[in-house]
């Protein structure tokens, strides 16, 4: 269809080849605590792609993320920890069978994490998509809840309050990135078939969308479902990137940070939501300056926790205010528009010389 | 065996009866009329044909199928398309995709089959986008099809609704008001393509109209209804002689 189809293909490969060697570099020379927010960067944009999916593509307003990742963040746990760890970190009541005897490898408790939070998004999917809009937004909310709750009462399983502890640190760049990648392979190729057009009939006028044929609850499942998988496996990484998890890592601020980045890089914008993950997260760093104490000539400011927030509630505030769309609006990246560019820019600097 | 047929159709609303005991039969190729003062219960005649209320009573057969109780997607897919009173086209994606996706329903790809391109969805794609193109071209949109729906004037937007109900392959076309808001010249237009498409596609058109002078020249029958009651039908003529709809439309004298 695209008469540049196969150019952008090459350009697209290449790119992703370079984005590697950066990493390679990157976590060859940078210090460990600027890999810990690389690795943060690609996490959140595997996050915020597959959430964007159904609150942004599909329009379904949804605050479920932080179930969906908690659930796989203990699935990929619960598998990695060796029988002999398990039996020592749960110390009030011994994890039930046949947990305490299972161990697999690395890549197929992701696969697991990815498939059991899937299978439990699908489930989930017959409850709340009988309604929608504020109540979808509601009972979702409530299902995070519940799943935090869940854990945080299942000593035998989830080890209750007490948490995981001492997971094996096995995620890297190349986890992290690597995920991110496939992930955005499959929504931004998702969207573009008639599948993701279905969708987006879903999100600008169910009731049409219908008319035309669409299975309207189908393609909510299919986009809800999706996110969950992907959402799943990066709760999996980011288990065995911080080595250690408990209920409270999975509570409504990790849904919230996701709705701030789909939100800042423009709904339904898989571009957008790349740009914005890496900023919020990027930015939540280097804003930590903010909170520790500062000096400016005679002014002295005190150190303030939380300050960091406050910045971006009002981001977010200017945001909602001045660019509604986001940064990237529904827009999307593409190598014709750089190439535009490029060629424009040629013709300029040859004019001036 | 009736092509079309709806029998003893009601249609309460708690205490409000919208329709009571609406029938008609359809024969295959008419142009049938449905018309009626301002709440008279026309349009939720369309939403029980089309599965957006299912009846209070009464039965809808459409080629040998009861489908009363069907969703809407599901008797879109047997066979039956609309368009509606209100223009609902997908705004912000283009014109060719607003015709693609009725041909969604009839792929047959799974999901990730076309996430991953295989040969079928492929197929598919070029067979969708070919087809919107021909029916783009059919009612004169084709040199707009990589515009965005919403910026199309009125007049153009109504018939992309035409276009994308006709994408969905349809044998009967439930028509919402569709010249409504048209000029005379545009009216005159949309005639010739209601006619044009119904001989093309071998369609059975059904529809609802204000305008007199539309619906007097297409219409082969028509039927008549007032606070949810059939007052009367026939032809064009008989229609416009009948005194119970003179006085329905202007009141007793």
């Amino acid at each position: 269809m695209d008469v540049h189809h196969r150019r952008n293909q090459i350009l697209s490969i290449l790119a992703i080849g370079l984005g590697f060697v950066l990493l390679y570099l990157a976590q060859k020379y940078l210090t460990s605590y600027q890999v810990r927010i690389l690795n943060n960067c690609g996490l959140f944009i595997t996050l915020a792609v597959s959430y964007n999916l159904i609150n942004g593509v599909t329009g379904q307003f949804s605050l479920e993320p932080n179930a969906f990742v908690a659930i796989g963040a203990y699935t990929s746990a619960l598998l990695t920890l060796s029988p002999a760890e398990k039996a020592m970190s749960f110390i009030i009541e011994p994890i039930i069978w046949p947990l305490s005897v299972i161990q697999t490898p690395f890549i197929i408790s992701l696969l697991a994490a990815g498939i059991v939070t899937a299978i439990f998004g699908f489930l989930m999917g017959f409850a709340v998509f009988r309604v929608r809009g504020d109540y979808l937004a509601i009972v979702t909310l409530g299902f995070g809840e519940v799943v935090r709750v869940v854990a945080n009462n299942t000593q035998t399983i989830t080890n209750g309050p007490l948490g995981l502890k001492a997971l094996a640190p096995y995620t890297n760049v190349w986890w992290t990135w690597g995920l991110a990648l496939i992930t955005v392979f499959y929504v931004s190729r998702l969207v573009r078939t008639s599948y993701g057009m279905a969708m987006k009939a879903v999100k600008y006028d169910e009731a049409a969308a219908e008319a035309v044929g669409i299975n309207a609850f189908r393609h909510k499942m299919l986009a809800f479902t999706s996110s969950a998988f992907f959402e799943g496996i990066g709760g999996g990484l980011l288990a065995h990137l911080i080595t250690t998890i408990s209920p409270t890592l999975f509570t409504f601020f990790l849904t919230f940070n996701l709705l701030i980045m789909i939100v800042v890089g423009g709904l339904g914008s898989t571009t957008g939501a790349i740009i914005a993950a890496i900023l919020v997260t990027w930015g939540g760093e280097f804003l930590r300056f903010v909170e520790e104490p500062i000096n400016i000539f005679f002014i002295h400011i005190p150190a303030v926790p939380g300050m960091r927030m406050v910045i971006f509630s009002l981001l977010l505030v200017l945001m909602m205010i001045f660019a509604r769309h986001g940064i990237m609006g529904t827009r999307e990246f593409s190598w014709n528009w750089v190439v535009d560019r490029m060629n424009g820019l040629k013709f300029l600097l040859r004019n001036r010389g | 065996m009736d092509f079309f047929a709806a029998k003893n159709l009601t249609m309460k609303f708690g205490g409000l009866v919208a329709v009571n005991d609406f029938n008609i039969t359809l024969k295959r190729g008419e142009i049938v009329g449905l018309i009626g003062p301002n709440g008279a219960g026309k349009t939720t005649v369309f939403n029980m044909v089309a599965g957006y209320y299912e009846p209070t009573e009464g039965t809808i057969t459409f080629s040998k199928n009861i489908i009363n109780g069907k969703k809407a997607n599901e008797i879109t897919k047997l066979g039956i398309a609309r368009t509606f009173q209100n223009i609902r086209l997908f705004t912000e994606l283009s014109v060719i995709e607003n015709v693609m996706i009725a041909y969604h329903c009839r792929v047959k790809s799974t999901f990730l089959g076309a996430v991953l391109r295989f040969p079928l969805y492929r197929r598919e794609e070029k067979m969708m986008h070919e087809g919107a193109m021909n029916i783009l071209e059919e009612v004169g949109l084709a040199s707009l099809a990589k515009e965005r729906s919403d910026s199309l004037p009125y007049g153009q937007q109504r018939r992309l609704e035409i276009a994308r109900a006709l994408a969905t392959g349809p044998e009967l076309l439930l028509l919402d008001e569709p010249a409504a808001g048209m000029n005379p010249q545009e009216t005159q237009d949309l005639v010739d393509l209601v006619i044009r498409i119904r001989d093309n596609h071998g369609l059975t058109v059904f529809l609802i109209e204000h305008d007199m002078k539309f619906v007097m020249q297409i219409c082969e029958r028509m039927k008549v209804i007032d606070y949810g009651t059939t007052i009367a039908e026939g032809t064009p003529e008989e229609i416009q002689n009948n005194e119970r709809v003179i006085k329905a439309y202007l009141g007793e004298a």
